[in-house]
């Protein structure tokens, strides 16, 4: 199994150098070789468990609670502006 | 009398008895922290005006005001602005942050070797690694240079560096303890547990930090049926019983086959004989699915993984994602790969039906046994470098942990003995919300045998 790393980069949004692209094409193909293993088991009629806890949709009551203040909530932002978190432009002018 | 030498209980029925003062002890400990901290690289941060009872606490669990960098560049100067439900929790009885602990970056890895801010090494040979990824919070109870620590375990980083430090690591049930405040890697098999120098303390430390907090959705009276029952003395009935038996220890198979150290086999079994001659019945028991635990693990963590990792995109905290370290980013990759469109039904949700499979696999060994034992890790501590650039390599040291975090069940490792001057830990599985039957055996053994009075020479 081949993975196309450049693509993979792309949806994880993670910036690789030529020389990474090259290292992990190549051990994350020998990973996935490994979990060829996995193909031996039959698992049709087995359900997936995502959750061992069994829980779902867990509630609690819809009261207000004390929260961060604006001020905290930006103290580790690396860049902000009129208290505000600053971001890359989404959409092109 | 060497302070830094007692146990939890110890210190405190010691500060009780007034033998010396939370300022006497917190020198003492920070004494001994500048003499071995610069050789083992355990501690990122230290404390200077620490009060109370020293603890080392993982640096992937939040501390208000105390810089906690997840062992990543990126994270290096990121302060939180509110303490892990677990720090609330100690702070409530008495107990102080003495500093955090180097670990692998983002707890992914299996050396303590992955942290940005350089390896862990081990007190007993500090040519060798401690194991990860709670790297730091093992070596820093093994050269006491605190009374306990905190470390987080997603697929053995509690248990695998207690084994290879000769420490006692609690795993506890996933659902157990608060993940609030606990930076995430694999949120379906992230678990915070004590690191401590016997497995009374580790009881108690358990019982200070477990309990629903309205935080993490996982962790509620429905997960919890001991809760309320017995939470408030989770040891009492336990630790007065003393005694295996009649107990039914489970022995797998599949744990002693190929790939175990055969030093490390002799000592484990050996450590299995003892409890029998203590009264216990070992019984055979099979957990068929085990060899797949692995790929499984390694499908799921990932996943899980580059999804948690998203977070980091440099805007509300932490620099760019060019500064993630190179595990980090071969885990989001393989993650990022396993969830992407079209391999998902072979990857991903396969993995998730063998974690089905082995957690049944548990469910009917434990219809024959009360806990299931066997070793921590396959080696004793290997050197610094030696599986760096082997990623697979790597994984595969972590064989006999990552199935009970695939199944949520807890798990203890306690030194049970050597193998040529280094460490080896015995591991007790048991039942989902079982750790009082986990940590009662492991209590027997521990007081049946002298290895937990044996230390590192640390002067160096």
């Amino acid at each position: 199994m081949k993975i196309d790393v450049k693509h993979v980069a792309k949806l994880a949004n993670l910036p690789l150098t030529p020389e990474e692209e090259e290292k992990y094409s190549e051990q994350l193909s020998a990973i996935l070789g490994y979990f060829e293993k996995l193909n031996e088991v039959d698992t049709k009629e087995v359900e997936p468990t995502f959750n061992v806890t069994g829980q779902s949709n867990v509630m609690r009551e819809d009261e207000t609670a004390s929260c961060l203040t604006q001020e905290k909530a930006l103290s580790n932002a690396p860049k902000k502006k009129d208290g505000m978190f600053e971001t890359k432009g989404v959409f092109e002018e | 009398m060497d302070i830094t030498n007692l146990t939890l209980i110890e210190t405190i029925e010691a500060i009780k008895a007034k033998k010396f003062s939370e300022e006497e002890l917190n020198n003492a400990y920070l004494k001994k922290i500048a003499i071995i901290n610069p050789k083992i690289n355990a501690f990122l941060e230290i404390q200077k005006k620490s009060r109370g009872i020293p603890a080392a606490i993982k640096d992937v669990i939040s501390t208000k005001g105390i810089v906690t960098t997840a062992g990543s560049k990126i994270l290096s100067n990121f302060l939180p602005q509110y303490n892990a439900t677990v720090i609330e929790k100690l702070l409530e009885q008495g107990v102080s942050v003495v500093g955090k602990t180097n670990c692998d970056e983002f707890a992914m890895g299996s050396s303590g070797e992955n942290s940005a801010f350089g390896p862990v090494k081990n007190p007993w040979n500090l040519a060798r690694i401690t194991g990860g990824t709670s790297a730091g919070s093992a070596a820093a109870v093994a050269s006491d240079m605190c009374v306990f620590a905190l470390g987080s375990d997603t697929g053995g980083s509690i248990r695998q560096p207690s084994s290879l430090c000769g420490v006692v690591g609690l795993k506890p049930s996933y659902g157990r303890v608060s993940r609030n405040g606990l930076i995430p890697a694999v949120s379906s098999f992230d678990t915070i547990g004590p690191i401590a120098k016997c497995v009374a303390d580790a009881g108690l430390i358990l019982d200070w930090i477990s309990g629903a907090d309205g935080k993490d959705s996982n962790c509620s009276e429905i997960a919890s049926p001991l809760r309320g029952l017995a939470m408030t003395s989770l040891r009492g009935a336990a630790a007065t019983k003393q005694s295996v038996k009649g107990l039914k220890i489970g022995m797998p198979k599949e744990y002693f086959s190929e790939g175990l150290d055969l030093n490390v086999k002799k000592v484990i079994e050996d450590a299995i004989k003892k409890l029998e001659s203590l009264g216990a019945e070992i019984v055979e028991v099979s957990l068929p699915h085990s060899e797949y635990a692995l790929a499984a693990y390694y499908i799921i963590n990932p996943s899980e993984i580059s999804s948690n990792m998203g977070r980091f995109d440099g805007i509300r905290f932490g620099s760019g994602r060019e500064d993630l370290g190179p595990e980090v980013k071969r885990r989001i990759m393989l993650g990022t790969f396993a969830l992407s469109s079209g391999y998902y039904d072979d990857y991903y949700a396969k993995a998730a039906k063998i974690r089905t499979l082995i957690k049944q696999d548990f469910e009917k060994a434990f219809e024959k046994c009360d806990v299931i034992v066997g070793p921590v890790s396959p080696t004793t501590a290997w050197n610094l470098g030696e599986k760096i650039d082997d990623p697979l390599k790597m994984y595969l040291s972590d064989i006999y942990t990552i199935s009970a975090n695939l199944a949520g069940i807890p798990g203890l490792s306690v030194p049970c003995g050597f193998s040529e001057g280094l460490p080896v830990g015995l591991q007790i599985i048991g039942k989902y919300m079982d750790e009082e039957t986990v940590l009662n055996v492991g209590e027997v053994y521990e007081q049946s045998t002298e290895w937990r009075k044996e230390k590192p020479n640390l002067s160096f």
